[in-house]
């Protein structure tokens, strides 16, 4: 027996996207961004698109890219406090943005990966991120539901991968990518490399390959992924 | 005002910076204090900051300041690192401020009309740590006070603060308001009343100075 290769071409994993899908995007600021498949989507040229990612990149970075091409109609996120385009497309009317606290969004596509409705959660019961949201009380203590969250697709970058898509992240470019990596049942990795079957040890595995749907090797680590020089 | 919120920090304990005037804090640490700093993105154990020129591309903290690792740091995802928030087991956190009302109350996330970037991890910070200090310049930059009887602008956290260092002072948060702890040097109890737009308790005893 032996592991399903699920290597693909960039072009051909971008071509499943369709107009109006969801879209999970790894990465918090440029560590763990999949910015070849970002770019690829704009290639492909998919529209009214929702985004969920921790944050809106920065100008001319990420998926600014694609707010930039008129792609996204909602983003789903925690802070656009680096990306002033983001903040001036939300405030023209132009890009609906829903903002969530940052762990909270992570549970929230953490649950809909676990296959799990909705999570309780005491977090901004007191602030406006409250407002609309059903409360139940739970042993005396009132919570807000916050429902799950999973998409059509899921954008994640990689350090390593195997052909069969377990993947190995590193240092600060981890973040929300085992998450979303769950929660969407098409799952397209990105990897900086794609080592054969049996190379990458199964206890550093961070996402198991059974969540991953296509892998896909970077010809190269283009400039997007550099240090930012600000 | 820096150096005195360092001293603020005790051996042992887990400490978020937040972002803007907290993340000066590190700067005033000597090399070999056991202390862990913990960073929304995903990390323990952050060590100094880098310049551009010798940083790691994937290494950033929540500010998107290229960083170090210390021996013994560790890596996880954003689930995890919010759990360190929620779960009790961060310490301290030092955050940024709009506005403090005498009860503890935060603003520092949203000004309507003007700054709306989305909270971040701020709202967890301000709600979850054990210990919730800010740190902060007395005074907006119109020269408006922060520090008020009750916060105009849209909260990040309700009766959350129990310590603010300013440029003029250390006040503590009590059942009865805000108390003048200390004060900066050449400053006097009366510069303090005025700059803040709530009632100080100002103690008979000499106030110490930093």
């Amino acid at each position: 027996m032996r592991l399903p290769d699920k290597r693909t071409s960039i072009e051909a994993v971008i071509a499943h996207i369709k107009d109006g899908d969801s879209i999970m995007v790894g990465g918090f600021g440029v560590p763990g961004t999949p910015m070849t498949l970002i770019r690829a989507l704009v290639a492909h040229g998919a529209r009214d698109l929702t985004l969920i990612k921790n944050d809106a990149n920065e100008p001319g970075m990420g998926i600014d890219h694609l707010l930039q091409s008129g792609q996204v109609k909602r983003l789903i996120t925690t802070h656009l406090g680096l990306n002033s385009h983001a903040i001036g497309l939300m405030n023209s009317g132009a890009l609906e943005v829903e903002f969530n606290a940052q762990g909270i969004l992570a549970e929230r596509i953490r649950a809909g990966g676990a296959g799990i409705g909705a999570i309780l959660s005491d977090i901004g019961i007191d602030t406006e991120l409250a407002r609309g949201k059903q409360v139940v009380e739970m042993n005396g203590t009132p919570y807000l539901v916050e429902p799950a969250l999973r998409a059509d697709v899921a954008l994640i970058h990689a350090d390593t991968a195997d052909p069969f898509g377990n993947l190995a992240y590193v240092a600060t470019a981890q973040n929300f990518n085992p998450l979303m990596a769950m929660a969407a049942p098409l799952v397209i990795a990105e990897a900086e490399r794609v080592v054969p079957l049996g190379e990458l040890d199964p206890n550093t595995v961070h996402t198991p390959g059974v969540f991953v749907d296509h892998v896909t090797e970077l010809p190269e680590i283009t400039e997007d992924y550099a240090v930012v020089r600000r | 005002m820096v150096a005195r919120a360092a001293r603020e920090i005790a051996p042992g304990m887990v400490v978020n910076l937040g972002i803007g005037l907290p993340t000066k804090v590190v700067n005033h640490l000597p090399a070999d204090f056991p202390v862990c700093l913990h960073t929304e993105n995903g990390m323990t154990g952050i060590g100094p900051a880098l310049s551009p020129d010798r940083a790691d591309r994937n290494l950033i903290d929540a500010g998107g300041a290229y960083v170090t690792p210390v021996p013994g740091s560790a890596f996880f995802d954003s689930a995890t690192s919010f759990a360190v928030v929620r779960s009790g087991r961060l310490d301290l956190t030092m955050l940024g401020a709009f506005e403090v009302s005498e009860t503890g109350d935060l603003a520092n996330w949203k000004i309507p009309g003007k700054f709306s970037p989305g909270a971040g991890g701020g709202i967890e910070l301000a709600q979850k740590a054990r210990r919730v200090a800010v740190l902060t310049t007395h005074t907006d930059r119109a020269g408006n006070p922060k520090l008020k009887q009750t916060c105009a602008l849209p909260l990040s956290a309700s009766a959350c603060v129990t310590r603010i260092f300013t440029d003029l002072a250390v006040i503590d948060v009590t059942p009865d308001g805000f108390a003048l702890t200390e004060l900066a040097e050449g400053t006097s109890p009366e510069d303090v009343q005025r700059a803040t737009d709530a009632p100080l308790s100002i103690p008979d005893a000499p106030i110490p100075t930093f």
